[in-house]
């Protein structure tokens, strides 16, 4: 009798235990999110985890920096498991991280660079009409925010250092095109994406900019993870982005975004990225 | 007639509205001057403040070469104070350390790396102050109010914060003070003025009420003041109370005047009368005699015997009349008894009864008063007859004899004609009576007996009631004289 009750109590104990236990193990799936237009919507991020969270049946915590070269370096700290780095070139050539999925904009996994400038200005065509101009940049690291510019200019023979009169950075694409749109810069080359979504939601500010050039297209800037992210959390992650078009919710979520969905990353549609990234060191 | 003969009626609310708009544009236009140095003081200040709570963190944006955290920086406040109507700030300029413009909150009114001088003269004289005045806050008033804020960290000037603001800065602050003041000032003003106007009338009434009440002096007498014209014990009341002193005083002697004229000719025509009295008795003494001796001794002639009587009846009378005028104090005889008076009323009642007259006759005098007998009946009798022949038939007389405190009473009146002004004035010469009846002595003779009794005779007369009222004083030995 007093043995029963002493195995009956140690079971209990047992199950009590494997209640608690694995909660308090499960980790979180930490996100970076470098500084587009997402990072002033704290709602649509709470949703947007919400959603995760009950996909994968675990928590996901989203980390947010101000530059692109913090995000990068929380990724490399392994302080962050993933992370969304909306419009960085370095990172798709870099063989220490794996993609794990790649936004559809308008259908399509791909998205250009628009040459902006204010809606004053109706001579401007091309970036090589803005000699002595001054040019908002969004971060050194950023594709179609400071890179592609610098290509187009240096691929027609001009010195991206000397062409315009006065650079600055913005550290984001909707600060890129604030500054086009209150004159502070004569112009500004932005992620299409981030422009037309702004376009949609906000148009009294892009209203005051007008699109003077659309590049070509690049692929869309892909979810990246660590290599020391496990296989396992990884194509959960993967599996509950490419799902969030399959039901309602994320569908709500996605409609926020102003995206239709995540697909699988195919690597060959950020090779043109990695060829200027290639020319661009190579002159 | 000039603005300062006007009349003060017109000439005290001028002056005090006068005064009143003096001052409240004096009080205003020096209050406005003192507002208009602290709004400017003040806005600076504010300006000041802000400039300098944005410099710290300018000054990192600055040296890291941020252009756009700069921008977000200086942008922020434009949005919210920078923009009131008291404040009035058009646009942040910052300025790198070669004095070009680093960021502007208007980029195409400063673009990028312009040149300080290129910015109009407002920053011309600001890029000169600058020099002046290394690393201190400057301020420059041109065709913009600038006040320029050195970003200086360690002794380094990376540039400046310029905090520019339009000409009128304090103006429209100023204006709207100045709006406010001027309805103030018109209101106070709206109350006040009327009020003046009140009180300045008010204060004149009363002047020029005794300026009219004064008229003419010399010509005639000034008229007497209505009653608590003025009821305050001021400088004006005592104006007042001066005025009706001197108006009593004006008056009394004018009457006192007429009174020792009339005296004087009363007295001289006594002495005329007395004089002339005399010289008629003598010889009428001496024709009586004549005649008297012709009388019983002149041999009977039927002439003299018609002439004779004549002449003694013409003579008696001439000596009557002269007897009438010539009143003699000195006159011996007792003393006065309340039986003389009634021994006159007796006497009269008889020629009251005659004429229909209603008399009363009030004596309270009995015993022995020292006066002469003689000369008071006479006065009384004289008083009484002339009572009863103006008050007529039906009339009414009323005499009473009284002793006072010292003096004797008499008080004679009527209800009959009453005597007209003009002849009041010679009331009491002799041959001026109104009555066809007697020979004009009666009240001459009463007078010249009062006058020598030392005492006084009053009329009055108004319509229906006429009163003579003697008083005589009560000699201080008993009557007669022991010497007499």
């Amino acid at each position: 009798m007093r043995m029963q009750h002493l195995r009956f109590l140690f079971v209990l104990m047992v199950v009590l235990f494997s209640l608690v236990l694995p909660a308090r193990a499960v980790e979180p799936v930490r996100i970076g999110l470098t500084p587009t237009f997402l990072n002033e919507r704290h709602a649509l991020i709470a949703d947007w985890r919400t959603y995760l969270e009950r996909k994968m049946g675990r928590p996901v915590t989203f980390v947010l920096r101000d530059s692109y070269q913090d995000t990068i370096e929380l990724l490399h700290q392994r302080q962050i498991d993933v992370a969304w780095l909306c419009d960085c070139p370095h990172v798709t050539a870099n063989p220490e991280i794996r993609l794990l999925a790649t936004p559809m904009f308008q259908g399509r996994p791909y998205y250009r660079s628009y040459l902006i400038v204010p809606e004053t200005d109706q001579t401007t065509h091309s970036i090589l009409d803005l000699k002595n101009k001054v040019f908002a940049y969004i971060d050194p690291y950023s594709n179609v925010g400071y890179l592609t510019p610098r290509y187009e200019l240096k691929k027609s023979g001009a010195d991206p250092e000397h062409f315009f009169r006065r650079t600055f950075f913005t550290r984001s694409p909707r600060k890129a095109i604030e500054a086009v749109a209150v004159g502070v810069a004569d112009a500004a080359s932005v992620n299409s994406y981030i422009w037309e979504t702004i376009q949609q939601q906000a148009p009294a500010l892009t209203g005051r900019t007008r699109v003077a050039a659309r590049s070509q297209e690049f692929g869309f800037p892909p979810f990246v993870a660590d290599h020391a992210f496990p296989t396992k959390d990884f194509r959960r992650l993967q599996q509950a982005l490419i799902e969030m078009s399959g039901d309602a919710r994320g569908r709500e979520v996605l409609g926020k975004m102003n995206l239709d969905g995540f697909a699988l990353p195919k690597p060959e549609i950020y090779r043109d990225v990695q060829e200027i990234v290639r020319f661009m060191k190579s002159n | 007639m000039g603005l300062f003969d006007l009349s003060l009626r017109h000439k005290l609310p001028l002056w005090g509205g006068l005064l009143i708009i003096i001052t409240a544009v004096a009080i205003t236009s020096s209050n406005l001057v003192r507002t208009r140095e602290s709004i400017k003081k003040n806005m600076l200040v504010r300006s000041e403040i802000l400039g300098r709570a944005l410099v710290k963190t300018l000054y990192s944006a600055v040296s890291q070469d941020d252009v756009w955290r700069a921008y977000e920086i200086i942008n922020f406040p434009m949005h919210a104070e920078a923009r009131q109507p008291s404040f009035q700030l058009e646009d942040f300029v910052v300025l790198d350390a070669a004095n070009q413009v680093f960021i502007s909150t208007a980029s195409k009114q400063y673009p990028l790396q312009a040149r300080l001088e290129t910015l109009g003269p407002a920053f011309i004289l600001l890029k000169t102050r600058f020099a002046q005045n290394d690393g201190h806050m400057v301020i420059v008033e041109s065709d913009k109010i600038l006040l320029g804020i050195p970003l200086v960290a360690d002794g380094v000037t990376l540039g400046a914060l310029v905090l520019v603001h339009p000409a009128d800065y304090y103006q429209a602050s100023f204006d709207r003070v100045l709006k406010r003041t001027a309805w103030t000032t018109l209101f106070v003003l709206l109350i006040l003025l009327p009020l003046s106007w009140y009180w300045g009338r008010r204060m004149a009434a009363p002047l020029t009420l005794l300026a009219e009440y004064m008229g003419e002096p010399g010509k005639k007498l000034p008229a007497p003041l209505p009653d608590r014209i003025y009821p305050h014990n001021d400088e004006l009341g005592r104006l007042f109370q001066v005025y009706d002193q001197m108006r009593r005083e004006l008056s009394d002697k004018d009457s006192i005047e007429r009174q020792m004229m009339k005296s004087e000719r009363l007295a001289s025509l006594g002495r005329l009368t007395a004089g002339i009295a005399h010289e008629i008795n003598n010889p009428l003494g001496g024709l009586l005699t004549v005649v008297d001796t012709l009388k019983r001794h002149a041999a009977p002639d039927p002439v003299l015997e018609r002439v004779l009587p004549l002449l003694e009846r013409g003579l008696t009378q001439i000596k009557d009349i002269v007897g009438a005028l010539l009143v003699e104090a000195k006159a011996k005889g007792r003393a006065l008894t309340g039986q003389d008076i009634e021994d006159v009323h007796t006497l009269l009642t008889q020629e009251a009864k005659k004429r229909g007259v209603d008399w009363v006759w009030d004596n309270t005098v009995s015993g022995e008063v020292p006066l002469p007998a003689t000369l008071v009946r006479q006065a009384l009798i004289n008083l009484v007859l002339n009572a009863v022949q103006a008050a007529g038939s039906n009339g009414h007389v009323g005499v009473r004899v009284a002793l006072g405190e010292g003096h004797l009473i008499l008080e004679v009146n009527n209800d009959g004609r009453d005597i007209p002004p003009e002849l009041m004035e010679h009331l009491f010469e002799p041959f001026t009576g109104q009555n066809a009846e007697g020979h004009g002595l009666g009240l001459w003779v009463t007078h010249q007996i009062v006058e020598q009794l030392q005492g006084d005779i009053m009329v009055h007369s108004e319509t229906g009631q006429t009163r003579f009222c003697v008083t005589l004083p009560l000699g201080e030995e008993t009557w007669p004289p022991p010497s007499a």
